[in-house]
């Protein structure tokens, strides 16, 4: 897969697991751990090779980010980075539900 | 690696309290240094933390544990003394020698510490330097960068460029740490909406050694708007009605970000029913758009003029209508 120069992350690319770890600046062995600890799926966790849908590349730098920044172990790396997705999803939808409420504010 | 260094008694740089970025004692021990580290990580992280300037405290955090976590970080810090935060000073005659550990090299008289930022000196004398100087070899990609974008709804309807000016670290052609004010201009095509995240690859920081270049990712964050709410590529906006508007139907001028359209408002319209306008809404990134939802709210003039108020009096007088039914209803069951 061959990104162009400016793209969004979202589902419609998907990205290798060498890529996700080069991108991420996770190593591999990382990364296999949180997919293994269900924080980060693959496209298809039956592949023979795994994908990851481009929006993956957010958590993963994120996941990076706070095992570096606060020495977690991977099991508690797993614990947050779900936590946090959890809180994104919950903001999102508190903005799609304030965004239907009449003169409801962002 | 080694550094060179040109003309020493120029040496100046901006000085930064490491010990008060931490809030901890200069005589710290490093288990009260960690501690506190954690308590402002978990406070200032910008992946957790929802304070305004989070990044920008983390950055200055992370960047004194650095320095006063590696005991001889610290002691070089120390050496160069106490001074005002932002005070410019001069590193004690000797200090690169002493702590430098034979990484600096005097002669060509041409290095100078005013373009250093103290984190860049830290990191290049003790910890290896990042970048592609002489003697390195490891391949180095290049740093990413990630900054909020903030954009107007219109912007990202029709997409737009936007100027970033950052401060970022580089090295020179002789190897020399040094922080950069680099000013790019990014494309941000149509398609975005809040929270989304562009990447532009190799627009980053330059990789060395044939390493790759960095990114820039950009996290968009879209301005309200006087007018309409964003959910997804949904947009939402309030539509008042006169009561007799509602009543008997019309049609009305409604603002869409792609000019004023006209939209029919069916008899008996309620409060808060929503009239879609189907693609009016923000565009996708690959194809098709959102939908404009008209949210219809029942506005009432708020003083009502004589001849007005008798045809509300005779209204009242010949309608059955009973808004309040099923209030009734609920009791009887």
């Amino acid at each position: 897969m061959k990104f162009e120069q400016e793209s969004w992350l979202n589902e419609r690319y998907e990205l290798s697991l060498a890529q996700l770890c080069e991108l991420s600046g996770l190593s591999e062995a990382e990364l296999r751990g949180l997919v293994d600890c269900g924080a980060i799926a693959p496209a298809d966790p039956l592949a023979r090779e795994w994908t990851f849908s481009s929006d993956r590349l957010v958590v993963a730098r994120s996941a990076h980010r706070l095992r570096r920044d606060f020495e977690l172990d991977l099991q508690g790396l797993a614990l947050a980075v779900t936590l946090l997705e959890r809180v994104r999803d919950l903001e999102g939808q508190l903005r799609e539900l304030r965004a239907w409420i009449p003169g409801g504010s962002r | 690696m080694p550094y060179r260094r040109r003309g020493y008694n120029a040496a100046r740089m901006k000085y930064k309290d490491y010990y008060a970025v931490m809030g901890v004692e200069r005589n710290a021990s490093p288990e009260q240094i960690k501690s506190a580290y954690r308590k402002l990580a978990r406070k200032y992280h910008p992946d957790v933390s929802k304070e305004p300037n989070a990044e920008e405290r983390f950055k200055e955090i992370g960047e004194a544990y650095e320095t006063l976590k590696d005991p001889q970080k610290r002691a070089a810090y120390d050496r160069l003394g106490s001074h005002r935060p932002g005070e410019e000073f001069r590193p004690p005659p000797g200090w690169e020698t002493q702590f430098g550990e034979g990484q600096f090299h005097f002669g060509d008289g041409q290095f100078s510490f005013e373009d250093l930022d103290l984190s860049d000196l830290f990191s290049g004398i003790m910890g290896g330097r990042r970048g592609g100087g002489a003697g390195a070899k490891v391949r180095m990609p290049g740093q990413d960068y990630e900054v909020t974008a903030h954009i107007s709804l219109e912007e990202a309807y029709r997409g737009t460029e936007v100027d970033l000016d950052l401060q970022v670290p580089e090295h020179d052609e002789h190897g020399f740490p040094r922080r950069v004010q680099r000013s790019f201009k990014a494309r941000i095509p149509k398609g975005a909406t809040d929270g989304q995240r562009l990447r532009l690859a190799g627009k980053g920081g330059k990789g060395a050694n044939g390493g790759r270049d960095g990114d820039l990712y950009l996290n968009i964050a879209l301005r309200p708007h006087r007018l309409f709410r964003v959910s997804g590529h949904d947009l939402f906006l309030d539509l008042p009605l006169a009561p007799w508007e509602a009543v008997l139907g019309t049609t009305v001028e409604v603002p869409t970000l792609g000019g004023s359209v006209k939209l029919k408002i069916p008899a008996g319209t309620r409060a808060g029913q929503q009239l879609r306008l189907a693609g009016r809404g923000l565009p996708k990134p690959h194809s098709g758009e959102g939908d404009l939802f008209a949210i219809a709210q029942i506005a009432v003039p708020s003083a009502a003029g004589e001849r007005e108020r008798a045809l509300y009096k005779e209204l009242a007088g010949v309608s059955t209508f009973n808004p309040r039914g099923h209030f009734v209803e609920e009791e009887v069951k």
